[in-house]
Protein backbone atom coordinates (compact mmCIF):
# COMPACT_ATOMS: atom_id res chain seq x y z
CA UNK A 1 0.00 0.00 0.00
CA UNK A 2 1.22 3.37 -1.17
CA UNK A 3 2.01 5.66 2.10
CA UNK A 4 -0.23 8.94 2.61
CA UNK A 5 1.74 11.88 3.34
CA UNK A 6 0.09 15.06 4.03
CA UNK A 7 0.64 17.83 1.89
CA UNK A 8 2.22 20.07 4.12
CA UNK A 9 3.60 18.83 7.66
CA UNK A 10 1.77 20.24 10.70
CA UNK A 11 -1.66 21.45 9.24
CA UNK A 12 -4.02 18.13 9.59
CA UNK A 13 -3.65 14.70 10.78
CA UNK A 14 -5.86 11.25 9.27
CA UNK A 15 -3.81 9.29 11.63
CA UNK A 16 -6.74 7.00 13.51
CA UNK A 17 -8.70 7.02 10.10
CA UNK A 18 -9.98 10.55 10.40
CA UNK A 19 -9.17 13.83 9.73
CA UNK A 20 -8.38 16.48 11.75
CA UNK A 21 -7.49 20.33 11.19
CA UNK A 22 -4.08 21.19 13.56
CA UNK A 23 -4.28 24.87 14.50
CA UNK A 24 -4.05 27.02 18.02
CA UNK A 25 -6.14 27.37 20.92
CA UNK A 26 -5.55 30.32 23.76
CA UNK A 27 -5.77 28.54 26.83
CA UNK A 28 -6.53 31.92 28.48
CA UNK A 29 -8.91 33.95 25.99
CA UNK A 30 -10.51 31.17 24.42
CA UNK A 31 -9.63 31.97 20.39
CA UNK A 32 -8.45 29.19 17.61
CA UNK A 33 -5.96 29.96 15.00
CA UNK A 34 -5.32 28.16 11.84
CA UNK A 35 -2.92 27.58 10.59
CA UNK A 36 -1.43 27.61 14.08
CA UNK A 37 1.48 29.96 12.52
CA UNK A 38 2.63 31.48 15.45
CA UNK A 39 3.81 30.37 18.74
CA UNK A 40 1.39 33.04 20.69
CA UNK A 41 -1.67 34.36 21.30
CA UNK A 42 -2.78 37.24 18.83
CA UNK A 43 -6.25 38.07 20.26
CA UNK A 44 -4.84 42.13 21.17
CA UNK A 45 -7.12 41.69 24.30
CA UNK A 46 -5.39 38.59 25.48
CA UNK A 47 -1.82 38.50 27.38
CA UNK A 48 -0.58 37.10 24.35
CA UNK A 49 0.89 33.65 25.82
CA UNK A 50 1.30 30.56 24.32
CA UNK A 51 -1.16 28.65 22.31
CA UNK A 52 -1.61 25.17 23.23
CA UNK A 53 -1.68 22.56 20.15
CA UNK A 54 -5.62 21.89 19.16
CA UNK A 55 -7.94 19.92 17.04
CA UNK A 56 -10.46 22.33 15.23
CA UNK A 57 -13.85 20.77 14.58
CA UNK A 58 -14.42 18.24 11.86
CA UNK A 59 -17.79 19.85 10.74
CA UNK A 60 -19.56 23.12 9.93
CA UNK A 61 -21.68 24.79 7.86
CA UNK A 62 -20.97 26.20 4.07
CA UNK A 63 -20.34 29.60 3.81
CA UNK A 64 -19.34 29.98 0.11
CA UNK A 65 -17.98 27.66 -2.63
CA UNK A 66 -16.71 28.03 -5.97
CA UNK A 67 -15.41 25.63 -8.61
CA UNK A 68 -12.02 26.20 -10.25
CA UNK A 69 -11.58 25.47 -14.02
CA UNK A 70 -8.14 26.83 -14.75
CA UNK A 71 -4.76 25.40 -13.60
CA UNK A 72 -3.39 27.42 -10.69
CA UNK A 73 -0.04 28.53 -11.11
CA UNK A 74 2.91 26.69 -9.39
CA UNK A 75 3.40 25.69 -6.55
CA UNK A 76 -0.22 24.27 -7.12
CA UNK A 77 0.52 20.34 -7.92
CA UNK A 78 -1.55 20.72 -10.82
CA UNK A 79 -2.04 17.28 -12.78
CA UNK A 80 -1.95 17.20 -16.89
CA UNK A 81 -4.45 17.38 -18.22
CA UNK A 82 -5.73 19.53 -15.43
CA UNK A 83 -8.80 18.62 -13.71
CA UNK A 84 -11.29 21.53 -11.79
CA UNK A 85 -11.35 21.31 -8.35
CA UNK A 86 -13.86 22.94 -6.41
CA UNK A 87 -12.72 25.41 -3.28
CA UNK A 88 -15.25 25.24 -0.19
CA UNK A 89 -15.26 27.74 2.71
CA UNK A 90 -16.93 26.17 6.06
CA UNK A 91 -18.01 28.20 8.71
CA UNK A 92 -16.89 26.45 12.47
CA UNK A 93 -19.44 26.76 15.21
CA UNK A 94 -17.67 26.58 17.71
CA UNK A 95 -14.66 28.37 16.68
CA UNK A 96 -16.50 30.95 15.55
CA UNK A 97 -13.76 30.94 12.33
CA UNK A 98 -14.15 30.22 8.36
CA UNK A 99 -11.77 27.29 7.13
CA UNK A 100 -11.04 26.59 3.21
CA UNK A 101 -10.67 23.40 1.72
CA UNK A 102 -11.16 21.63 -1.32
CA UNK A 103 -14.47 20.80 -2.11
CA UNK A 104 -13.88 16.53 -1.86
CA UNK A 105 -14.07 14.61 -5.42
CA UNK A 106 -17.13 13.96 -6.79
CA UNK A 107 -18.83 16.75 -4.90
CA UNK A 108 -20.78 18.78 -7.49
CA UNK A 109 -21.14 22.27 -6.87
CA UNK A 110 -24.26 22.73 -8.50
CA UNK A 111 -25.51 20.79 -5.86
CA UNK A 112 -24.56 22.95 -2.87
CA UNK A 113 -26.88 25.30 -0.97
CA UNK A 114 -25.40 27.95 1.58
CA UNK A 115 -25.42 26.56 5.16
CA UNK A 116 -25.49 23.39 4.33
CA UNK A 117 -23.72 20.92 7.05
CA UNK A 118 -20.37 20.01 5.78
CA UNK A 119 -17.61 17.49 7.11
CA UNK A 120 -14.12 17.34 6.83
CA UNK A 121 -12.19 14.44 4.98
CA UNK A 122 -8.71 13.96 3.93
CA UNK A 123 -8.04 12.83 0.00
CA UNK A 124 -5.01 12.43 -2.35
CA UNK A 125 -3.81 15.89 -3.92
CA UNK A 126 -0.83 14.00 -5.71
CA UNK A 127 1.99 11.99 -5.48
CA UNK A 128 5.48 11.88 -5.39
CA UNK A 129 8.40 9.62 -4.20
CA UNK A 130 7.49 9.84 -0.39
CA UNK A 131 3.84 8.46 -1.53
CA UNK A 132 0.44 10.00 -1.83
CA UNK A 133 0.20 13.27 -0.61
CA UNK A 134 -2.89 14.33 1.20
CA UNK A 135 -4.56 17.08 1.76
CA UNK A 136 -7.90 17.92 3.75
CA UNK A 137 -11.20 18.80 1.62
CA UNK A 138 -14.90 19.57 2.67
CA UNK A 139 -17.37 16.95 1.64
CA UNK A 140 -21.33 17.40 2.29
CA UNK A 141 -22.46 15.56 5.30
CA UNK B 1 -8.19 67.19 8.28
CA UNK B 2 -5.62 67.29 5.46
CA UNK B 3 -5.05 70.57 3.36
CA UNK B 4 -2.19 69.03 1.28
CA UNK B 5 -3.16 69.72 -2.50
CA UNK B 6 -2.55 67.43 -5.98
CA UNK B 7 -0.90 70.24 -7.95
CA UNK B 8 -0.51 67.22 -11.01
CA UNK B 9 -0.98 63.86 -12.28
CA UNK B 10 0.26 61.89 -15.05
CA UNK B 11 -0.21 58.11 -16.19
CA UNK B 12 1.32 55.95 -18.68
CA UNK B 13 -1.34 53.90 -20.36
CA UNK B 14 -2.24 50.33 -19.30
CA UNK B 15 -1.25 47.64 -21.61
CA UNK B 16 1.04 44.63 -21.91
CA UNK B 17 4.43 46.04 -22.82
CA UNK B 18 6.91 44.02 -21.57
CA UNK B 19 9.36 46.97 -20.63
CA UNK B 20 10.98 48.28 -17.31
CA UNK B 21 7.93 49.25 -15.21
CA UNK B 22 10.68 52.38 -14.28
CA UNK B 23 10.17 53.09 -18.17
CA UNK B 24 6.78 53.64 -17.45
CA UNK B 25 6.89 55.05 -13.89
CA UNK B 26 9.35 57.75 -15.65
CA UNK B 27 6.64 58.37 -18.37
CA UNK B 28 3.98 58.83 -15.41
CA UNK B 29 6.06 61.08 -13.28
CA UNK B 30 6.97 63.29 -16.27
CA UNK B 31 3.34 64.01 -17.50
CA UNK B 32 2.55 64.60 -13.59
CA UNK B 33 4.82 67.20 -13.58
CA UNK B 34 4.60 68.79 -16.91
CA UNK B 35 0.37 68.98 -15.48
CA UNK B 36 1.51 70.94 -12.05
CA UNK B 37 3.92 73.19 -14.46
CA UNK B 38 7.14 72.02 -11.91
CA UNK B 39 10.02 70.34 -13.10
CA UNK B 40 12.37 67.41 -10.68
CA UNK B 41 14.40 70.80 -9.53
CA UNK B 42 11.45 71.68 -7.43
CA UNK B 43 10.55 68.33 -5.86
CA UNK B 44 11.51 67.48 -2.39
CA UNK B 45 10.42 64.02 -2.05
CA UNK B 46 9.95 60.90 -3.91
CA UNK B 47 7.43 58.23 -2.32
CA UNK B 48 7.07 55.31 -4.58
CA UNK B 49 4.85 52.27 -5.00
CA UNK B 50 7.01 48.66 -4.64
CA UNK B 51 6.76 45.95 -7.43
CA UNK B 52 7.19 42.69 -5.94
CA UNK B 53 7.70 40.57 -9.72
CA UNK B 54 10.50 42.65 -11.19
CA UNK B 55 13.80 41.94 -8.88
CA UNK B 56 15.81 44.32 -6.52
CA UNK B 57 14.70 47.07 -8.29
CA UNK B 58 11.11 46.75 -7.86
CA UNK B 59 11.75 46.53 -4.04
CA UNK B 60 13.63 49.77 -3.80
CA UNK B 61 11.36 51.27 -6.44
CA UNK B 62 11.80 54.63 -4.69
CA UNK B 63 15.85 54.58 -5.69
CA UNK B 64 15.20 53.47 -8.79
CA UNK B 65 12.48 55.77 -10.14
CA UNK B 66 15.11 58.30 -8.71
CA UNK B 67 17.95 57.25 -10.63
CA UNK B 68 15.64 56.68 -13.75
CA UNK B 69 14.42 60.74 -13.96
CA UNK B 70 17.95 61.15 -12.83
CA UNK B 71 19.64 61.58 -9.55
CA UNK B 72 18.43 65.12 -7.75
CA UNK B 73 19.66 63.91 -3.90
CA UNK B 74 16.16 64.15 -2.83
CA UNK B 75 15.13 61.43 -0.05
CA UNK B 76 12.86 58.66 -1.24
CA UNK B 77 10.50 56.44 0.17
CA UNK B 78 9.42 52.62 -1.48
CA UNK B 79 6.44 51.62 -0.10
CA UNK B 80 4.80 47.99 -0.29
CA UNK B 81 0.92 47.39 0.53
CA UNK B 82 0.18 45.19 -2.05
CA UNK B 83 -2.92 46.89 -4.44
CA UNK B 84 -2.86 49.59 -1.72
CA UNK B 85 0.50 50.37 -2.32
CA UNK B 86 0.14 53.40 -4.14
CA UNK B 87 -2.06 54.92 -1.73
CA UNK B 88 0.83 54.07 1.16
CA UNK B 89 2.80 56.05 -0.58
CA UNK B 90 0.90 58.85 -0.99
CA UNK B 91 0.02 58.71 2.72
CA UNK B 92 3.94 59.11 2.90
CA UNK B 93 4.56 61.89 0.83
CA UNK B 94 1.45 63.51 2.59
CA UNK B 95 2.49 62.82 5.74
CA UNK B 96 6.40 64.43 4.63
CA UNK B 97 4.47 67.96 3.57
CA UNK B 98 1.93 67.91 6.74
CA UNK B 99 4.60 67.69 8.91
CA UNK B 100 6.59 70.77 7.09
CA UNK B 101 9.61 68.64 5.86
CA UNK B 102 8.75 69.03 2.30
CA UNK B 103 6.53 71.45 -0.03
CA UNK B 104 6.36 69.45 -3.38
CA UNK B 105 6.88 65.93 -3.40
CA UNK B 106 6.25 63.25 -5.96
CA UNK B 107 4.16 59.81 -5.76
CA UNK B 108 4.71 57.01 -8.62
CA UNK B 109 3.40 53.77 -8.57
CA UNK B 110 4.38 51.39 -12.04
CA UNK B 111 4.30 47.74 -13.07
CA UNK B 112 4.84 45.56 -15.31
CA UNK B 113 2.99 42.05 -14.63
CA UNK B 114 3.21 38.80 -15.62
CA UNK B 115 0.92 36.75 -17.98
CA UNK B 116 -2.48 34.86 -16.52
CA UNK B 117 -2.63 34.41 -12.91
CA UNK B 118 -0.68 36.15 -9.91
CA UNK B 119 1.49 33.37 -8.27
CA UNK B 120 3.17 33.33 -4.80
CA UNK B 121 6.92 34.28 -4.80
CA UNK B 122 9.12 31.42 -5.60
CA UNK B 123 10.74 29.32 -3.16
CA UNK B 124 8.97 26.52 -0.45
CA UNK B 125 7.70 28.39 2.53
CA UNK B 126 4.69 26.58 4.08
CA UNK B 127 4.61 29.49 6.85
CA UNK B 128 4.07 31.98 3.93
CA UNK B 129 0.06 32.42 3.38
CA UNK B 130 0.24 33.00 0.06
CA UNK B 131 2.46 29.96 -0.56
CA UNK B 132 0.34 28.01 1.02
CA UNK B 133 -3.72 28.80 -0.33
CA UNK B 134 -1.64 28.35 -3.88
CA UNK B 135 0.25 24.76 -3.27
CA UNK B 136 -2.67 23.19 -0.58
CA UNK B 137 -6.03 24.23 -2.40
CA UNK B 138 -5.10 26.14 -5.88
CA UNK B 139 -6.92 29.10 -4.10
CA UNK B 140 -6.05 31.75 -6.44
CA UNK B 141 -6.80 35.34 -6.47
CA UNK B 142 -10.61 34.35 -8.88
CA UNK B 143 -10.95 31.43 -6.16
CA UNK B 144 -11.56 34.60 -3.72
CA UNK B 145 -12.85 36.40 -5.92
CA UNK B 146 -15.45 33.91 -6.56
CA UNK B 147 -16.20 32.98 -3.15
CA UNK B 148 -17.44 36.67 -2.12
CA UNK B 149 -19.78 36.31 -5.59
CA UNK B 150 -21.05 33.37 -5.01
CA UNK B 151 -22.08 34.09 -1.32
CA UNK B 152 -23.46 37.66 -2.56
CA UNK B 153 -25.78 35.41 -4.89
CA UNK B 154 -26.65 33.04 -2.08
CA UNK B 155 -27.25 36.39 0.67
CA UNK B 156 -29.35 38.51 -1.96
CA UNK B 157 -30.50 37.06 -4.78
CA UNK B 158 -27.61 38.07 -7.23
CA UNK B 159 -27.20 37.05 -10.71
CA UNK B 160 -24.38 36.43 -13.06
CA UNK B 161 -26.41 38.91 -14.95
CA UNK B 162 -26.20 41.58 -12.34
CA UNK B 163 -22.50 40.74 -12.67
CA UNK B 164 -22.28 41.05 -16.15
CA UNK B 165 -24.86 44.28 -15.76
CA UNK B 166 -21.27 45.75 -14.25
CA UNK B 167 -18.92 44.99 -17.07
CA UNK B 168 -21.28 46.53 -19.82
CA UNK B 169 -21.39 49.80 -17.67
CA UNK B 170 -17.66 50.13 -17.27
CA UNK B 171 -16.99 48.78 -20.37
CA UNK B 172 -19.14 52.09 -21.70
CA UNK B 173 -17.37 54.03 -19.57
CA UNK B 174 -13.27 53.02 -20.22
CA UNK B 175 -14.55 53.28 -24.08
CA UNK B 176 -13.26 57.37 -24.76
CA UNK B 177 -10.00 56.89 -21.82
CA UNK B 178 -6.87 57.23 -23.76
CA UNK B 179 -5.11 55.52 -21.02
CA UNK B 180 -7.61 52.19 -20.46
CA UNK B 181 -5.99 48.63 -21.92
CA UNK B 182 -9.51 47.68 -22.84
CA UNK B 183 -11.43 49.93 -24.75
CA UNK B 184 -14.59 47.62 -26.48
CA UNK B 185 -18.08 47.79 -25.53
CA UNK B 186 -18.98 44.05 -24.02
CA UNK B 187 -22.81 42.83 -24.59
CA UNK B 188 -24.25 40.82 -22.18
CA UNK B 189 -24.61 38.06 -24.88
CA UNK B 190 -20.80 38.35 -25.29
CA UNK B 191 -19.86 37.63 -21.30
CA UNK B 192 -22.48 34.93 -21.22
CA UNK B 193 -19.92 33.45 -23.69
CA UNK B 194 -16.85 33.66 -21.77
CA UNK B 195 -15.28 30.79 -20.24
CA UNK B 196 -15.95 30.41 -16.78
CA UNK B 197 -12.66 30.84 -14.57
CA UNK B 198 -14.03 30.29 -10.94
CA UNK B 199 -17.86 29.99 -10.79
CA UNK B 200 -19.93 32.18 -11.13
CA UNK B 201 -17.13 34.49 -12.47
CA UNK B 202 -16.41 34.34 -15.79
CA UNK B 203 -13.16 35.55 -17.34
CA UNK B 204 -14.37 39.21 -18.38
CA UNK B 205 -15.87 39.08 -15.14
CA UNK B 206 -12.28 38.76 -13.73
CA UNK B 207 -9.82 41.37 -14.30
CA UNK B 208 -6.73 41.09 -16.25
CA UNK B 209 -3.00 42.02 -15.37
CA UNK B 210 -1.60 45.14 -16.52
CA UNK B 211 1.59 47.36 -17.21
CA UNK B 212 1.05 50.68 -16.32
CA UNK B 213 2.45 53.72 -14.03
CA UNK B 214 0.77 56.61 -12.49
CA UNK B 215 1.93 59.75 -10.79
CA UNK B 216 0.46 62.71 -8.61
CA UNK B 217 2.40 65.48 -7.61
CA UNK B 218 1.57 66.96 -3.93
CA UNK B 219 2.20 70.28 -2.34
CA UNK B 220 1.50 71.97 1.11
CA UNK B 221 -1.50 74.38 0.65
CA UNK B 222 0.83 77.42 0.66
CA UNK B 223 2.80 76.40 -2.27
CA UNK B 224 -0.59 75.41 -3.97
CA UNK B 225 -1.85 79.16 -3.43
CA UNK B 226 1.26 80.56 -5.14
CA UNK B 227 0.45 78.81 -8.20
CA UNK B 228 -3.05 80.33 -9.11
CA UNK B 229 -2.32 79.40 -12.89
CA UNK B 230 -3.03 75.91 -11.73
CA UNK B 231 -6.29 74.20 -10.71
CA UNK B 232 -5.40 72.30 -7.36
CA UNK B 233 -7.35 69.27 -5.87
CA UNK B 234 -7.47 68.92 -2.27
CA UNK B 235 -6.64 65.69 -0.84
CA UNK B 236 -9.32 65.68 2.20
CA UNK B 237 -8.36 62.01 3.32
CA UNK B 238 -5.80 59.28 2.77
CA UNK B 239 -7.11 55.64 4.53
CA UNK B 240 -4.95 53.20 4.84
CA UNK B 241 -6.13 51.24 7.79
CA UNK B 242 -5.52 47.47 9.01
CA UNK B 243 -8.61 45.06 10.08
CA UNK B 244 -9.26 45.27 13.30
CA UNK B 245 -8.82 41.73 15.81
CA UNK B 246 -11.06 39.44 14.85
CA UNK B 247 -11.50 39.76 11.27
CA UNK B 248 -13.81 37.16 10.63
CA UNK B 249 -14.67 37.99 7.33
CA UNK B 250 -12.29 35.36 4.56
CA UNK B 251 -9.49 37.80 3.29
CA UNK B 252 -7.13 36.64 0.76
CA UNK B 253 -4.10 35.73 0.75
CA UNK B 254 -5.18 33.50 4.47
CA UNK B 255 -6.79 29.95 4.60
CA UNK B 256 -8.67 31.01 7.68
CA UNK B 257 -10.09 34.14 8.95
CA UNK B 258 -9.69 34.90 12.84
CA UNK B 259 -11.91 33.29 15.17
CA UNK B 260 -14.41 35.25 16.98
CA UNK B 261 -14.01 33.63 20.29
CA UNK B 262 -12.48 35.72 23.04
CA UNK B 263 -12.70 38.88 21.75
CA UNK B 264 -15.99 41.29 21.10
CA UNK B 265 -16.54 41.76 17.44
CA UNK B 266 -14.89 45.06 15.52
CA UNK B 267 -17.47 47.74 15.24
CA UNK B 268 -17.41 46.98 11.38
CA UNK B 269 -15.92 44.68 8.47
CA UNK B 270 -12.38 45.43 7.41
CA UNK B 271 -13.57 46.43 3.70
CA UNK B 272 -16.53 49.28 5.51
CA UNK B 273 -13.63 50.12 8.06
CA UNK B 274 -11.74 51.54 5.21
CA UNK B 275 -13.96 54.34 3.96
CA UNK B 276 -15.09 54.61 7.04
CA UNK B 277 -11.76 55.86 8.07
CA UNK B 278 -11.72 58.29 5.19
CA UNK B 279 -15.45 59.54 5.46
CA UNK B 280 -14.46 60.29 8.90
CA UNK B 281 -11.33 62.39 8.30
CA UNK B 282 -12.74 64.17 5.71
CA UNK B 283 -15.80 65.30 7.22
CA UNK B 284 -18.31 63.92 4.36
CA UNK B 285 -20.36 60.93 3.96
CA UNK B 286 -21.64 58.75 1.02
CA UNK B 287 -24.28 61.20 0.29
CA UNK B 288 -21.69 64.07 -0.32
CA UNK B 289 -19.72 61.60 -3.44
CA UNK B 290 -20.10 62.96 -6.44
CA UNK B 291 -18.05 60.22 -7.90
CA UNK B 292 -16.50 56.90 -7.13
CA UNK B 293 -13.37 54.96 -8.19
CA UNK B 294 -13.79 51.25 -6.79
CA UNK B 295 -11.42 48.38 -6.89
CA UNK B 296 -13.34 46.16 -9.46
CA UNK B 297 -11.19 43.24 -8.96
CA UNK B 298 -14.32 41.04 -10.24
CA UNK B 299 -17.75 42.54 -11.44
CA UNK B 300 -18.99 41.46 -8.07
CA UNK B 301 -17.00 42.58 -6.14
CA UNK B 302 -17.35 46.11 -7.89
CA UNK B 303 -21.37 45.44 -5.68
CA UNK B 304 -19.93 44.49 -2.81
CA UNK B 305 -18.20 47.92 -2.81
CA UNK B 306 -21.15 50.00 -3.09
CA UNK B 307 -22.29 48.69 0.36
CA UNK B 308 -19.08 49.08 2.04
CA UNK B 309 -18.75 52.75 0.86
CA UNK B 310 -22.24 53.44 1.90
CA UNK B 311 -23.92 53.77 -1.10
CA UNK B 312 -26.24 51.65 -0.36
CA UNK B 313 -27.65 49.09 2.78
CA UNK B 314 -26.14 45.51 2.39
CA UNK B 315 -28.10 43.33 -0.37
CA UNK B 316 -29.15 46.85 -2.18
CA UNK B 317 -26.41 47.11 -4.62
CA UNK B 318 -27.84 45.22 -7.57
CA UNK B 319 -31.19 47.48 -7.25
CA UNK B 320 -28.68 50.39 -7.17
CA UNK B 321 -26.96 49.46 -10.51
CA UNK B 322 -30.09 48.99 -12.50
CA UNK B 323 -31.26 52.47 -11.25
CA UNK B 324 -28.58 53.92 -13.33
CA UNK B 325 -27.24 55.85 -10.42
CA UNK B 326 -23.99 54.72 -11.01
CA UNK B 327 -23.46 54.70 -14.34
CA UNK B 328 -22.40 58.47 -16.00
CA UNK B 329 -25.15 60.81 -16.16
CA UNK B 330 -26.75 59.32 -12.64
CA UNK B 331 -26.56 60.62 -9.82
CA UNK B 332 -23.16 58.88 -8.18
CA UNK B 333 -21.35 57.36 -11.38
CA UNK B 334 -18.43 54.98 -9.63
CA UNK B 335 -15.66 53.45 -12.33
CA UNK B 336 -16.19 56.35 -14.67
CA UNK B 337 -12.31 55.37 -15.69
CA UNK B 338 -14.03 52.31 -16.58
CA UNK B 339 -12.23 50.48 -13.57
CA UNK B 340 -9.90 47.33 -13.66
CA UNK B 341 -12.39 46.06 -16.36
CA UNK B 342 -10.70 48.21 -18.66
CA UNK B 343 -7.93 48.95 -17.59
CA UNK B 344 -6.42 45.56 -15.65
CA UNK B 345 -4.56 45.48 -12.56
CA UNK B 346 -0.90 47.41 -12.45
CA UNK B 347 -0.24 46.53 -8.50
CA UNK B 348 1.81 49.77 -7.41
CA UNK B 349 -0.04 52.03 -10.14
CA UNK B 350 -3.71 51.23 -9.08
CA UNK B 351 -4.48 52.87 -6.15
CA UNK B 352 -2.56 56.08 -8.01
CA UNK B 353 -4.76 55.42 -11.13
CA UNK B 354 -7.73 56.07 -9.45
CA UNK B 355 -6.43 59.62 -7.79
CA UNK B 356 -5.45 60.99 -11.23
CA UNK B 357 -8.80 60.08 -12.45
CA UNK B 358 -10.72 61.79 -9.51
CA UNK B 359 -8.21 64.80 -10.09
CA UNK B 360 -9.67 65.13 -14.04
CA UNK B 361 -13.24 64.35 -12.72
CA UNK B 362 -12.90 67.55 -10.05
CA UNK B 363 -11.04 69.66 -12.02
CA UNK B 364 -13.72 68.90 -14.80
CA UNK B 365 -11.32 67.56 -17.47
CA UNK B 366 -12.26 64.31 -18.08
CA UNK B 367 -13.82 64.80 -21.60
CA UNK B 368 -16.15 62.42 -22.52
CA UNK B 369 -16.29 60.51 -19.05
CA UNK B 370 -16.50 63.78 -17.44
CA UNK B 371 -19.15 63.62 -14.18
CA UNK B 372 -20.89 67.29 -14.28
CA UNK B 373 -20.41 69.48 -11.22
CA UNK B 374 -17.83 66.60 -9.54
CA UNK B 375 -16.90 68.17 -6.51
CA UNK B 376 -16.19 65.45 -4.21
CA UNK B 377 -14.67 61.87 -5.16
CA UNK B 378 -13.95 58.92 -3.28
CA UNK B 379 -11.25 56.02 -4.65
CA UNK B 380 -10.88 52.99 -2.65
CA UNK B 381 -8.98 49.39 -3.09
CA UNK B 382 -7.78 47.11 -1.16
CA UNK B 383 -4.37 44.90 -0.74
CA UNK B 384 -3.77 41.59 0.33
CA UNK B 385 -2.53 40.56 3.93
CA UNK B 386 -4.91 43.56 5.31
CA UNK B 387 -3.72 46.82 3.73
CA UNK B 388 -6.88 49.10 3.17
CA UNK B 389 -6.76 52.38 0.83
CA UNK B 390 -9.10 54.46 0.47
CA UNK B 391 -8.57 58.81 -0.95
CA UNK B 392 -11.18 61.29 -0.77
CA UNK B 393 -10.67 64.29 -3.28
CA UNK B 394 -12.20 67.58 -3.34
CA UNK B 395 -12.37 70.57 -5.23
Amino acid sequence: MTARVPVVEGLFTEDGGSARLLGGHCPRCGAWFFPKQWSFCRNPHCTGGPLDDAELSTRGRLWSWTDNRYAPPPPYPARDPFTPYGVAAVELEEEQMVVLGQLAAGTDPATLTLGQPMELVAEPLYEDEQGQRTVWKWRPT
Amino acid sequence: MSDVQILGVGMHPWGKWGRSFAEYGVVAARAALADAGLTLDDVQYLAAGNTMRNGYPGYVSGSTLAQALGWSGIPVSSSYGACASGAVALDAARARIEAGLADVALVVGADTAPKGFFGPLPGDRPEDPDWLRFHVLGATNPTYFALYARRRMERYGATPKDFAAVKVKNSRHGLANPNARYRKVFTEDEIAESPIVADPLRLVDICATSDGAAAVVLTSADYAASRPDRRAVRVAAVSTVTPTYPNTVLDMPDIATDSGVGAPPPPRPFRDSIAHAAYEEAGVGPADLSVAEVYDLSTALELDWYENIGLCDPGGAEALLHSGATTLGGRVPVNPSGGLACFGEAIPAQALAQVCELTWQLRGEAGERQVDGARVGLAINQGLFGHGSCVICST
